[in-house]
């Protein structure tokens, strides 16, 4: 059996629910692997969510926004848009591969679109495979090896 | 007001103000004097003297006097039809005559005065009759002073046709010189010839003050300051002067409003779609190619045509093709059904019938007679001998030569009932084009804070719950602006959008959501960070407690603020981090 992964969806109250309400009622099909949550704003996930995702074993975190100019609070998918790079390369300090996280816009007309979203994650989540904590190994004294290679060790 | 006076005209007492015309008092009896250069709006100068008559003061003998511009004076007795004022009238007559063309309205004086046997026309080629009007017009009226007499001679031998000299550079194409002309000498010569009809109907009004069209609401007539010559040069306020009411007023300006409004109903509607790059259907190319809309305009009782239904030639067709789904249900276009195109084809099909005699195609896709009493028209019109073809029009091109369809359009379409190709020759094409969203519905929906859809609709809250409500609390939605839909629907909806609206207003005091971000003020570091983010200011802070607080009435609840704040003392009401967490958890386990 193929692996199926877990993918934890975000979606905003406003765009995204309503653009994942709309690839539903239109009979769109995509992976069952994603399960969402409802969130008023994209704003609203706090980067500490997307860990305890993974933590509960996720393979994959799922964020959809409105596009940007378009947020039903002015400007909450920025905020949003600032804090997922910084996830990121936090995920990538602890081991994660930052692909496994995702920030996506989809409005509330783009049923078509999360569709795809949606597919295409599943799918580059399955390349990936299972996210496997145990593998993780944090050594706090060097907290990103990568940023450290060419470096001359004192 | 003046002194009122009496004076006698042909030995009738008249009583009239002082200082007022002659003329207007001799008009006043009905007796009818001839004054080609005369224009109301300009004080009257004498120079035609064609309006002579007798006129005896106190204390003197008779006299000849031009009545367009003789004061009346107490006890003054006129004579018109006295033997020198006719020989004066006739005399300035003659006078005019021999240095003109013939000319219609010279020859009416003439016939008028019973002289026309008498006079004779000069050799001139040009019909100025040098009244000046045009000149007088240009100057003290208008002002722009582009117009003057020629000094010496009209040289016709060398292609000279006028005296009237234009100074182009002055000239504002305003049109009154030509307007006030008594004999039609000064004529605005269209560069193109705009005789046909169906052009005319898109062509704007040629006066600088009109009606926006014959049924607006309200329906009072608009000055277009671009076109008007009091907004040009400053002169001219002629309809000032003729309002009877005094309703003209020149220093109105545009200005914007600002108005504190607590709901507000959207019902900014659709534009019809542009069938001019289907190329396929000729519109805007091929004569007698006219958009539904265009077509509607002609029927219209009130339409430059009359309501009558006509050819770009002005005569009558003979067969008219209405072709349905133009844009719509179109993959290359809109591929929703415009859902109101059916019924107006089968009312325009039911028009031509009673109007004329022509045959009418419906080249459809589907007919959808969706409403009540619908399908019952559609029968109707199938009775009253309409020829319904299905199958959507593929294109209209003008009809080959050698064929006696010569002049027509043939529409080429495949008849599916019959699984033929079929060419339809016909006279006139309507194209049923399809409603569109606004250019602009989705630039003034982000200022509502309401969103669109693909097709450009605004979206509502629920198709089923919530279909005139919007994601933003008291914005509603009435009519196409939501998704195309006929007259009894539109009303249905705008009703429905009313009583949203006048149940948040009879309230008076709006219902707080249940969510809403609170600080546990004991946890709060007083760091500020979350001031800055709320986008609606619902955040501040307490500088005696040096804590934040969030007002409940400004927060929307987006939770901006919880995920920021680094002491995890905020709380997203309904939201909270414990319920995320443990639907985290409950989802993932």
């Amino acid at each position: 059996m193929s692996f199926e992964p877990r993918i934890l969806g975000f979606l905003c109250n406003w765009c995204s629910y309503t653009g994942a309400d709309l690839a539903g009622t239109a009979r769109m099909k995509y992976p069952p692997n994603m399960r969402s949550i409802r969130v008023m704003c994209s704003g609203r996930v706090d980067p500490g969510f997307i860990f305890d995702a993974f933590r509960n074993g996720a393979d994959g975190v799922l964020i959809c926004g409105c596009h940007p100019g378009d947020c039903h609070y002015a400007e909450g998918n920025y905020k949003c848009a600032r804090r997922i790079p910084l996830t990121k390369r936090l995920m990538k300090d602890l081991g994660i591969d930052p692909n496994r996280l995702r920030l996506e816009w989809v409005s509330a007309s783009e049923g078509r679109r999360f569709q795809e979203v949606v597919t295409e994650f599943t799918e580059q989540l399955r390349q990936l495979g299972p996210l496997e904590m145990h593998d993780i190994k944090f050594d706090p004294s060097h907290p990103d090896p990568e940023s450290l290679e060419g470096v001359e060790h004192a | 007001m003046s002194r009122k006076i009496q004076i006698k005209i042909d030995g009738k007492p008249v009583e009239v103000e002082e200082g007022s015309y002659l003329l207007a008092a001799i008009e006043s009896l009905g007796i009818e004097i001839p004054a080609p250069c005369r224009y109301p709006f300009l004080p009257p100068r004498p120079v035609c003297k064609v309006c002579s008559v007798e006129v005896a003061l106190k204390g003197t003998g008779p006299k000849i006097v031009e009545s367009c511009s003789f004061e009346c004076v107490e006890g003054m007795e006129v004579s018109t039809e006295s033997e020198p004022a006719r020989e004066a009238r006739k005399k300035a007559l003659r006078n005019m005559v021999a240095r003109c063309a013939e000319n219609d309205l010279l020859k009416d004086i003439a016939v008028q005065m019973d002289v026309a046997s008498e006079i004779k026309f000069g050799k001139e080629l040009c019909t100025c009759i040098y009244c000046k009007l045009c000149i007088r017009v240009c100057d003290e009226l208008v002002g722009a002073g582009a117009l003057s007499f020629k000094k010496g001679k009209v040289k016709e031998e060398e292609g000279e046709s006028t005296p009237i000299v234009l100074d182009p550079e002055k000239c504002i194409m305003c049109g009154a010189c030509a307007h006030v002309c008594p004999t039609d000498h000064l004529r605005l010569e269209e560069e193109h010839d705009r005789s046909m009809v169906h052009k005319d109907m898109e062509l704007g009004p040629n006066s600088a003050i009109s009606l926006s069209f014959r049924q607006a609401v309200p329906n009072v007539p608009r000055i277009h300051a671009e076109d008007c010559i009091h907004f040009k040069l400053g002169g001219c306020k002629v309809c000032s002067e003729v309002c009877p009411k005094d309703c003209i007023h020149y220093d109105e300006k545009d200005i914007i409003e600002e108005i504190e409004v607590g709901t507000i109903i959207t019902a900014t509607g659709f534009q019809d779609f542009d069938p001019t790059p289907m190329k396929q259907y000729g519109y805007g190319k091929l004569p007698n190619v006219i958009s539904a809309l265009e077509f509607e305009k002609m029927n219209n009782a009130a339409s430059p045509t009359n309501g009558k239904i006509v050819m770009e030639d002005g005569t009558e067709p003979r067969s008219i093709a209405i072709l349905h789904c133009i844009g719509s249900r179109d993959e290359h276009y809109h591929t929703y059904c415009s859902r109101v195109c059916c019924m107006y084809a089968a009312k325009f099909a039911h028009l031509v019938k009673e109007k004329t005699t022509a045959e009418v195609y419906q080249c459809y896709i589907d007919m959808r007679c969706f409403g009540k009493g619908y399908e019952e028209f559609y029968k109707r019109i199938l009775d009253e001998g309409v020829n319904v073809i299905r199958g959507k029009a593929a294109e209209v091109i003008p009809a080959r030569y050698g064929r006696n369809e010569e002049g027509k359009l043939l529409v080429c379409l495949e008849d599916t009932l019959i699984g033929k190709f079929r060419e339809v020759p016909v006279d006139m094409v309507v194209l049923c084009t399809a409603l569109e969203s606004h250019d602009k519905a989705s630039e003034f929906g982000r200022k509502l804070n309401i969103s669109t859809g693909a097709d450009g609709w605004f979206i509502e809250a629920h198709p089923k719950l919530g279909p005139v409500s919007t994601t933003t609390d008291g914005v509603f939605l009435a009519g196409v602006c939501q998704s195309p839909k006929d007259i009894p629907d539109t009303v249905a909806q705008s009703g429905a959008a009313a009583a949203q609206a006048m149940k948040l207003m009879n309230v008076g005091e709006v219902q707080m959501d249940g969510a809403y971000a609170e600080i546990h003020q004991e946890f709060c570091s007083g760091c500020k960070i979350c001031n800055g983010l709320c986008p609606y200011n619902a955040i501040t802070f307490e500088e005696d407690k040096k804590v934040s607080y969030v007002n409940p009435a400004l927060c929307k609840a987006c939770g901006t603020c919880v995920a920021a704040c680094p002491s995890g003392a905020i709380e997203a009401r309904h939201f909270t981090d414990d319920q995320i967490y443990a639907q985290i958890e409950g989802i993932l386990s």
